[in-house]
């Protein structure tokens, strides 16, 4: 009796311990606030919420604004892990969307865009939380402009990240020459797939549902 | 290498005549091994077929032995309830003879006792009788004078006697008429007290036809005919079918049931946790699933409803019956908890969809959400997470038959795999047999020159024996 006992609770050990990776998924997206960039976070408020809802308890969510120097935990506008139980996650996931909602109405524009300094920490972020899944959205023109002294010529550890760049918007610069725009697409792609990322564009906010 | 001429055809040739020379050498050796190896298999695959057909047969007496031992026993516990019932009607019955039987005697005092009263009187003999003898006792002389007015108080008194006769008659036949009216109800109450034994006897003589016929089935089966063998058989096939067809019946209100609370679940035992690759929320679902089924098959058992598990039956009444207090109070306890998971779960569905209806920014629908008729959907849930329990108790009842059923048809299933492999075997075994014939005909195809050359020499040999003998003869 006493062998059979001892096999069984063996059994759910390992069965316990056959599978410990994490499964959930963790979601850091950068909202980028310059110049007339600022007008488009409407359309960012909406994929945040269609993140929200795509997302379950256990799953983390940040949302973070692109400035002058975007480094820093100072610019994450809301950030959430989601609890257990399900009542739970749904009273976060509507406080996470009412922060959203007020940051998108008071948002200030930011003179600069430094992307690389929030995709530094979306990185830290990310594996921070330990999530299984790790994906940061990058809601802006892919244009970066940075404040003379701020250093950001760094390479990014992306390995095991989905980074997916979101309406990445035509300047009217990249209308007159669209190498341009089609060059600043591939510097990212490079960047990202360099270091062992994934890289992908979405362009249409109507067709979101391949985003998570 | 192979060039033992300097031609290869006269090589070929000379090969060719060599190995068919060494083959017809050793032809006799070749078909010996062939028909002793193709014997050996033939006998191994034999003996394999009768060790299956022997097993076969055990197995098909097992199956006979517990097919009867399943009968006999489902027919004496119908016997039993049958002898339950007659003893049920025989003492109710019996319980009220005495009260019968007063009220019949009671009945039948009151009417020879009005029968006794109203018997008819005799009138009293005429006063005129007296007043004839005094006539008749007179002397003569004396008395002849006052004859006439004699006869004539003679005639006063016979008339006057006459009418109270016919007024004493009349009012006796009256009272005894009364008393005859009055028997009436009382005939009437013994009429009815008499059909109501009847109906008892006719119901009671109905059973004891019921438990001949009974008794008859049970003679048969413990006498082994086969006959209550094949009915015994098409009845636990029947069984089986039938339960198995209740089972998954139960099954789907199993998963229904598992469906209302695995959801709330998640909020006592967390949404993520996993115990090796199912989430504890359905894990705990699913045991309190099971714990409920479990606990109907112990109030089946406690009221001797099922016999699945023996020492339940035998236990004392008095621990039996708590037994059965237990068990119905834990599974009402866990069927409130049930119904208080269904409603935790429209409210959970109800708060997702107004979170979901917010997040699409659909301020409309995170209102309707929480609706004014959807209270219906949340007694109706609430009320299935009450009665399901109760409802899956009564598994125990097809559960007990499928198990009963399933040990018949395994056995009938084994005996048909076993017949087929036995048949089989049988059939490889003449097949090994034949192969070697054929091995042995393969083989001599290439000697057909020299078996050919053999044969025209033996039927040479033969026919010159032939003609020596003749010769002899002359």
């Amino acid at each position: 009796m006493k062998e059979v006992v001892l096999i069984v609770a063996i059994a759910m050990l390992v069965s316990c311990s056959v599978d410990s990776t994490p499964t959930n998924t963790g979601v850091y997206m950068l909202l980028d606030t310059s110049g007339t960039y600022r007008d488009e976070l409407t359309k960012a408020e909406q994929i945040i919420r269609y993140t929200l809802s795509r997302l379950d308890a256990a799953d983390s969510f940040a949302v973070a604004r692109i400035d002058t120097g975007s480094f820093s935990e100072k610019d994450i506008v809301a950030k959430v892990s989601f609890d257990d139980r399900p009542s739970a996650t749904n009273r976060q996931k509507r406080l996470f969307a009412e922060q959203v909602s007020e940051f998108v109405e008071s948002a200030d524009p930011s003179p600069y865009t430094d992307i690389t300094g929030g995709l530094l920490q979306a990185v830290e972020f990310l594996n921070e939380k330990g999530t299984g899944k790790k994906t940061i959205l990058i809601f802006s023109d892919l244009k970066e402009d940075l404040e003379e002294g701020y250093i950001r010529d760094i390479e990014v550890e992306l390995a095991g990240f989905e980074v997916i760049a979101l309406n990445v918007t035509k300047l009217r610069s990249d209308n007159v020459d669209p190498r341009e725009y089609l060059g600043r697409l591939e510097e990212w792609r490079g960047r990202v797939e360099k270091t062992g990322g994934e890289w992908r564009v979405i362009n249409d906010l109507d067709g979101l549902e391949g985003l998570l | 290498m192979l060039g033992i001429t300097p031609w290869p055809v006269a090589s070929a040739l000379l090969w060719i005549i060599l190995i068919v020379a060494a083959l017809y050498l050793v032809r006799g050796t070749v078909h010996k091994t062939i028909q002793a190896a193709a014997q050996a298999l033939h006998r191994s695959f034999k003996i394999a077929s009768r060790a299956l057909s022997r097993s076969e047969k055990r197995l098909e007496a097992r199956n006979r032995d517990v097919l009867l031992a399943a009968g006999r026993e489902a027919k004496e516990r119908i016997i039993e309830r049958e002898f339950d019932r007659i003893n049920e009607t025989v003492r109710k019955d019996l319980a009220n003879y005495s009260a019968l039987h007063r009220s019949l005697s009671e009945s039948i005092g009151r009417i020879e006792k009005d029968h006794q009263e109203a018997v008819d009187v005799p009138p009293d003999p005429p006063g005129w009788v007296k007043a004839v003898e005094a006539v008749a006792g007179m002397d003569a002389k004396e008395g002849r004078a006052h004859v006439g007015s004699i006869l004539s108080d003679i005639h006063k008194s016979l008339l006057k006697a006459h009418r109270e006769a016919m007024a004493a008659y009349h009012a006796a036949s009256a009272r005894r008429h009364k008393l005859l009216r009055h028997m009436r109800p009382d005939w009437r109450r013994i009429q009815q007290t008499l059909t109501q034994v009847g109906k008892n006897v006719d119901s009671l003589l109905g059973r004891s036809v019921t438990i001949d016929r009974l008794m008859q089935e049970y003679e048969d089966i413990v006498r082994g005919q086969d006959r209550a063998v094949s009915v015994l058989s098409s009845s636990s096939l029947v069984n089986f079918f039938v339960s198995a067809f209740v089972l998954c019946i139960a099954i789907g209100g199993a998963t229904i049931n598992f469906s209302l609370i695995a959801r709330p679940m998640a909020e006592m035992v967390g949404g993520t946790n996993l115990i090796g690759n199912f989430r504890t929320a359905d894990i705990a679902a699913l045991v309190i699933i099971l714990v409920e089924i479990s606990m109907g098959l112990f109030l089946m058992e406690s009221l001797r409803i099922t016999r699945l598990f023996p020492v339940i039956g035998a236990l004392p009444d008095k621990t039996r019956v708590r037994m059965i207090w237990i068990t119905f109070s834990i599974l009402f306890l866990l069927a409130s908890v049930e119904a208080g998971l269904a409603y935790m779960r429209e409210v959970l569905l109800h708060d997702e969809l107004a979170t979901s209806a917010l997040l699409r920014g659909d301020a409309a629908g995170a209102a309707t959400a929480t609706g004014e008729y959807l209270w219906i959907t949340t007694a109706a849930q609430m009320g299935m997470g009450f009665i399901l329990p109760f409802a899956l108790t009564f598994v125990a009842i097809p559960l007990e038959t499928f198990v009963h059923s399933l040990r018949t048809v395994v056995g009938l299933l084994a005996i048909s795999f076993i017949r087929t492999a036995a048949l089989a075997l049988r059939l490889l075994g003449n097949l090994s047999l034949y192969l070697g014939l054929l091995l042995k005909q393969v083989y001599d195809i290439p000697l057909f020159v020299p078996l050919w050359l053999e044969e025209r020499m033996a039927a040479a040999a033969d026919s010159h024996r032939h003609d020596d003998s003749l010769g002899r003869v002359r």
